[in-house]
């Protein structure tokens, strides 16, 4: 990811050219939002708490779509039936095992990584917009199957299951302030993980697969190989972060969501945030995730002015804002937030020669 | 497996599978033109029910502002359907064009979002199930048959209607893309749209005709479907069971769209002839089973092309 980077700034040690965080501004920045997001319960009300719970599971769930859709270049229609199955994994894993949450989560995780690679084998035959048909499938068939099969397990007809507290030792997570600590922990995991693989082989092989496949064939990379890993690394984040909503829902299946409609809502994210870039995943989530707030409450305002309609207006806004976001930022800034932050920095950079 | 009522599912999943096939064939089309496949093909499914809706008196309470006869608010549909359809093409998919493959599904499936948004904003979110329909739901042909149930296979009209409606939506396409120059155009701006410029051809025209067909093609659609169903907003859904039929029979391939809808139509309902009620509740899903089944075995479909690469 050195790209951009001003001239005379040098790396002069091996540990340096190695260093995750490369400034001492950006340790600034990076310590101030965990500071900012850590201390939440104090200055923020239950509210705040709730969303930055939610923000950071999605967070983590476009992560993975990321290292799928923007590194590896497949296109997956199915993230949010993958967190489904996270969700029921550690759910099931704690109510029946009582597993604590340091081993059901990573084992949920684990679980659903297993799906994907199982999603990920047309991969074998088929890409770009075929691809996309399999994992839309997986979208349709995933949900169903948790309706429709072990019902006495996965909640049949009710489409969803109660999910006990997730406890770690002594400490029981019972209240969205003590979730948050969990949830963050779980991103910084998520997020260092993410950062490294798009710096690694691995990483590489899968910007390869990206740009060109048949090149990257020709270079070595196991097409694959590589696809299935970028499918189980996919599923293995929405795992984590199906997990954590699961959790912090304390109930999990088809009736509160998961469908559709919020993989798309991820791709979403990853367009607006930037596709491909480390950054993309945490701007496009904060920034959807507050403008489908801003819709809820201007369409709540609305609704209060025209009494008549507020129905209408309070299930449509959420979409035609989303919808029509989505499209400018495709029209006028394909390449999302990410690389309109990096345009910034060396705009500021180059200042005042910076047009 | 429930054999007496094999007869009657039979005759029930073909009809079903034409409109099937009608939908279909309005995503073949544009992917066929301008190959953009169209996630939001459901949505101007639904607009053109609920126009239509509108036109034709909706609420029934009397407070509606048009109250036409069916015939006349079709007409309207499809005129709006056709400005729709053109303003799409110039003002979403045009300035996409060269863009990767995921920017321009993102497209279609953020068009689809804001047109559910407004037909929810405009028309409401209660699903309305009176349609005006020339028939009654319950009004049925019964055509004695001796396998069946009761010696007879009950056919709703509504949907030997949409049946026939479709296949004669079908017939017009084949004859307007084999026998007129506009279709011919189309047929050669699908081949190469560099060469069809080249020739002389006005690209960006045709890629808003077909859009304008495609709409239109939509709105039939979602008439003869809301017919059978009322208008509602899940009529979008309607789609999602056409995208195995296409690629069953071949993403750009009109008889494909046709074989592959009654196909599709065909599997739903005889999956629902089950005695298993496990496997009859698997009909919703079968036809992403097929899909799954297709993209392994022809990832190019029945009629499709097989695409070769080059470097």
């Amino acid at each position: 990811m050195a790209v951009l980077r001003p001239s005379g700034d040098f790396d002069v040690s091996y540990r340096q050219d190695m260093a995750l965080i490369r400034y001492p501004w950006h340790w600034v920045l990076i310590l101030a939002t965990i500071l900012v997001a850590a201390t939440a319960p104090l200055w923020g009300n239950a509210y705040v708490v709730t969303t930055i719970n939610q923000i950071a599971y999605t967070v983590i769930a476009v992560q993975g779509l990321n290292i799928l859709t923007g590194y590896t270049g497949q296109i997956s229609l199915g993230q949010a039936a993958f967190m489904l199955v996270g969700g029921y994994a550690s759910a099931l894993l704690a109510t029946y095992w009582g597993a604590p949450i340091w081993l059901s989560l990573p084992l949920a995780a684990l679980i659903t990584g297993l799906v994907g690679l199982i999603f990920g084998l047309p991969s074998l035959r088929v890409k770009g917009f075929y691809l996309a048909m399999a994992t839309l499938a997986a979208q349709f068939i995933i949900p169903w199957l948790t309706r429709h099969t072990f019902k006495d397990y996965l909640g049949g007809s009710d489409g969803q299951i109660s999910v006990p507290m997730p406890t770690l030792g002594p400490i029981v997570f019972d209240s969205a302030e003590k979730f948050l600590y969990l949830s963050l922990v779980a991103l910084l995991i998520t997020t260092v993980i993410a950062f490294n693989i798009s710096r690694t082989r691995l990483g590489r092989a899968f910007v390869a697969i990206r740009d060109n496949d048949l090149a990257a064939e020709l270079l070595g990379v196991n097409l694959l190989g590589y696809k299935l890993r970028a499918f189980f690394i996919a599923a293995l984040f929405a795992g984590i972060a199906g997990a954590l909503r699961a959790h912090s829902e304390r109930s999990i299946g088809t009736e509160l969501g998961y469908n559709l409609n919020e993989s798309i809502l991820f791709l979403g994210m990853l367009i607006i945030g930037g596709l491909g870039t480390n950054l993309g995943p945490f701007l496009g989530g904060v920034t959807v995730i507050i403008l489908d707030d801003v819709a809820l409450q201007f369409g709540q305002f609305v609704a209060a002015l025209f009494p008549a309609y507020s129905s209408n207006v309070l299930t449509s806004f959420r979409p035609i804002f989303f919808g029509l976001v989505l499209m400018l930022f495709l029209i006028f800034e394909p390449r999302g937030l990410a690389y309109r932050w990096t345009l910034i920095k060396a705009a500021w950079r180059l200042r005042p020669f910076s047009r | 497996m429930n054999w007496v009522l094999v007869p009657q599912q039979i005759a029930t999943g073909i009809l079903n599978g034409g409109i099937i096939a009608l939908i279909s064939l309005g995503v073949v089309l544009i992917f066929k033109s301008s190959e953009i496949f169209n996630f939001a093909h459901g949505h101007l499914l639904m607009l053109g029910a609920y126009v239509t809706w509108w036109f034709a008196g909706g609420n029934q309470d009397g407070t509606e502002v048009f109250n036409l006869p069916l015939i006349p608010a079709f007409l309207i549909a499809v005129l709006v359907a056709i400005v729709v359809g053109l303003l799409i093409e110039r003002f979403a998919l045009r300035p996409m064009t060269g863009q990767p493959l995921l920017s321009i599904v993102l497209m279609t499936l953020g068009l689809a979002l804001f047109i559910e948004g407004v037909v929810s904003l405009v028309f409401g979110v209660q699903p309305s199930a009176v349609f005006p329909s020339p028939f009654s739901p319950s009004a049925v042909f019964r055509v004695p048959f001796p396998g069946a149930m009761g010696g007879f296979i009950i056919l709703k009209k509504t949907l030997v209607l949409s049946f026939g409606a479709a296949m004669l939506a079908s017939i017009a396409f084949a004859l307007f893309f084999n026998f007129t120059k506009t279709g011919l155009a189309m047929r050669a701006t699908s081949e190469d749209h560099e060469l069809a410029r080249s020739v002389g051809l006005n690209v960006p025209r045709i890629f808003g005709l077909s859009w304008a067909i495609a709409g239109v093609i939509a709105t039939v659609g979602g008439i003869l479907l809301a017919m059978l169903t009322g208008a509602s907003l899940n009529l979008s859904t309607v789609v999602l069971v056409a995208f195995p039929a296409i690629l069953l029979g071949g993403l750009d391939s009109f008889l494909g769209a046709i074989v592959g809808g009654i196909t599709v139509g065909l599997v739903q309902a005889l999956v629902q002839a089950s005695s298993n009620i496990e496997v009859r509740n698997s009909a919703e899903i079968a036809p992403y089973v097929v899909l799954l089944i297709v993209l392994v075995i022809r990832p190019e479909g029945l009629f499709g092309q097989k695409r070769i690469e080059r470097i």
